[in-house]
């Protein structure tokens, strides 16, 4: 690691420290802060968060790395979910996967040639009932096709 | 005087594009110099109507959906502001049959009030539980949620009566009441409705609890997936705590109960509850083993309670109207009503609150309006990714704990995704195990190891020429799961995979009596 302290993401992680050193159960609540602040938990920032937590850097790179929502490096431009749940299967969601590969060129988990695009599964949105459902960065979609999706992306792309 | 519309803020309506609707409505009443008033109520869980917008006319209030913006002048030139027809005219939203047809107890409000306003949670019948519970000893309040027959709405279906009692009659100096909200069902929206849409509900659900068991703090897990629940119910905190609700003294009880939200990060198996509190406690999501029970050694090693969110949002009922009233819905030893929720591939995919006791044939065809593609339904998963594919000649079984666990099926957290005749089972079944690999939390090897060793082996089972070695390996296989994994997680994953090849041979390739041979 060569990122040394005065880089302005480490001083963001020092900022956010002190709300959560003291709060019981607080390293859940810490990465959110930190992840919403940089859009991912740089492991530079490993050591200071296990030294605030008063844990070992094993501890907390072993919680970032157990759950799917913290990130480790940092994702595209924008964030592209698609429900691959039983519900979103039963209303072609498996198709508008393998479509929206072809669209953005990448598969799961990964993320556009271009940087604009990362691909994600997600396992239910809550939106069952209006399936398929996608998620692109804050914004919900229900009962997308392939031609809307292609069109919200290109919309998407063509902003940036 | 302006006239008030009504459209939802649920993510569903959200999703639908509801926010266009909205903006449509005011840029098409400005240009015509009509006033209107429009607000964001819950959903009601009509999820094919949505966006759904009521106006509130002298007849009552009448629905039109769904919308689209594109509608939006066409509406306007109907005179839907007085209940003029038009294409997408559905009448009084409380005479539609869906609705109509329901017994909403928990979600009697939903659609009705607008989510953060006290007032209209006042109006509607909010606070008298908790207004009862300050006034009674805490003993009678844990036997009257015993006397009500409550259930665990998560899944598990345990009395939620017996659990507060042995919380209360532990000693502890710290207690905490936990809302399990991480609804990681595929086919469940109950909860997510729940918050989004009646917080002060599970608010009031909680501080009956705390005051009950004697529990000064309380935590809702939520999952990262439901941001706007997370919003809404960090807000609705806020203003509870600040009207007395919530706080060192609530109601002038001279008790306090402190809520906080914690937001979850993505990982399933964090739905089981020991799982949940190593999470809360800022660990990795690992089971514990039982015992201790939580109840006894739950959060930070303290006694807790322990509960699903519509478990707790239907202690607010049962306080207000008494538990022989609650008592009286439901069958057996299901008492009290469901939120089911009707999703996947279904015309009318939506929430209907009922009385345990109808059947999944009742909920698919009179409430769903058969399956959306307009092909024959061929199976239909109850209780989430863990639960099993119910065949057709299991559609008539009454939704009960008892009669579906005696059939080897469960009903959950009542979530129901139908599928149609183009599904492939055991490629359903095959993403089942695929499911619990991604999911696993990796304590117990049945569960970590055996569900890679499932997937290979079903796709054995697919590629193979002689197929009843594969077989027979994946039915052991099962075997292992259900009865040496730690959870439900690895302990149910089997349910899905067996009811597809038991019922659906022919999608593995296999002849009837291959498949059912053990």
């Amino acid at each position: 690691m060569n990122t040394t302290l005065e880089a302005p993401e480490l001083q963001t992680v020092i900022r956010l420290l002190p709300e959560f050193k003291d709060m019981p159960g607080g390293m859940l609540p810490l990465l959110h802060a930190v992840q919403e602040a940089l859009g991912f938990i740089p492991a530079s920032a490993v050591p200071l968060m296990a030294e605030a937590m008063n844990l070992s850097r094993a501890e907390v790179h072993g919680v970032i790395t157990y759950y799917h929502f913290f990130r480790s490096k940092a994702p595209g431009k924008h964030v592209v979910q698609v429900c691959r749940a039983e519900a979103c299967q039963a209303c072609g969601g498996e198709q508008l996967l393998s479509d929206i590969e072809k669209a953005l060129g990448c598969k799961l988990h990964e993320t556009s040639a271009d940087g604009q695009f990362s691909l994600e599964p997600v396992y239910c949105l809550g939106l069952c009932a209006s399936s398929p459902a996608v998620q692109i960065d804050d914004k919900l979609y229900a009962r997308m096709s392939t031609d809307k999706l292609q069109r919200v992306v290109a919309e998407l792309g063509s902003a940036s | 005087m302006s006239i008030t519309l009504y459209v939802p803020c649920d993510s569903a309506a959200l999703a639908a594009g509801a926010d266009d609707v909205v903006d449509a409505l005011h840029k098409e009443a400005t240009a015509r110099g009509i006033s209107i008033d429009v607000q964001r109520n819950s959903s009601r869980g009509m999820f094919w109507l949505e966006p759904l917008v009521e106006v509130v006319t002298a007849a009552g209030r009448t629905a039109y959906g769904p919308v689209n913006f594109q509608d939006v002048p066409s509406l306007f030139e109907a005179d839907f502001l007085h209940g003029g027809s038009h294409r997408l005219s559905l009448g009084l939203t409380d005479a539609l049959p869906y609705l109509a047809k329901q017994q909403r107890l928990t979600f009697a409000r939903m659609g009705i009030t607008r989510p953060l306003s006290l007032d209209d949670y006042a109006t509607h019948g909010g606070w008298v539980g908790l207004q009862k519970t300050v006034a009674m000893d805490g003993a009678d309040v844990v036997q009257n949620v015993l006397d009500s027959g409550l259930r665990g709405r998560g899944g598990a279906a345990f009395p939620a009566g017996i659990k507060w009692r042995t919380v209360r009659a532990t000693v502890a100096a710290q207690k905490y009441v936990v809302c399990n909200a991480d609804e990681g069902d595929s086919g469940t929206f109950s909860d997510r409705m729940t918050m989004e849409g009646d917080p002060y509900m599970l608010i009031e659900g909680m501080a009956i609890a705390g005051l009950a068991v004697g529990a000064t703090q309380g935590y809702i897990y939520i999952r990262s997936e439901y941001p706007h629940a997370i919003a809404t119910m960090n807000t609705a905190i806020q203003l509870a705590q600040a009207a007395g609700y919530l706080g060192e003294n609530v109601l002038g009880s001279g008790k306090a109960f402190h809520l906080h939200v914690r937001k979850a990060a993505g990982s399933y198996v964090c739905g089981e509850e020991t799982a949940m509190l190593e999470s809360l406690e800022g660990k990795r999501g690992i089971v514990r083993a039982k015992p201790p029970l939580p109840a006894l050694e739950g959060l930070f090693g303290q006694p807790t309670v322990i509960n699903n969110v519509i478990t707790l949002a239907s202690v607010p009922i049962i306080m207000a109207k008494g538990a022989a009233f609650y008592k009286d819905f439901g069958m057996g030893r299901s008492t009290g009503t469901l939120p089911f929720q009707i999703t996947g591939n279904i015309r009318q995919g939506g929430l209907v609150e009922r009385a345990f006791g109808l059947t999944l044939r009742e909920l698919l065809y009179d409430f769903g309006g058969g399956s959306r593609s307009g092909r024959p339904i061929k199976a239909v998963q109850v209780g989430g990714p863990l639960g099993a594919y119910v065949p057709e000649s299991q559609w008539d079984v009454p939704l009960d704990y008892e009669a579906y666990a005696a059939l080897g099926l469960v009903v959950g957290h009542g979530g129901i995704v139908v599928h149609d005749d183009t599904a492939n089972m055991a490629k359903l079944a095959r993403y089942a195990m695929e499911f619990c690999a991604v999911e696993s939390c990796g304590k117990c090897t049945p569960c970590r190891i055996g569900s890679t060793r499932g997937v290979e082996t079903i796709d054995r089972i697919l590629n193979a020429e002689d197929k009843e070695q594969p077989v027979h390996l994946l039915r052991d296989l099962c075997d292992t799961m259900v009865n040496g994994s730690l959870c439900a997680m690895g302990g149910m994953t089997p349910y899905p995979v067996l009811s597809a090849l038991n019922h659906y041979p022919a999608d593995f390739g296999l002849q009837p009596a291959k498949a059912t041979a053990s």
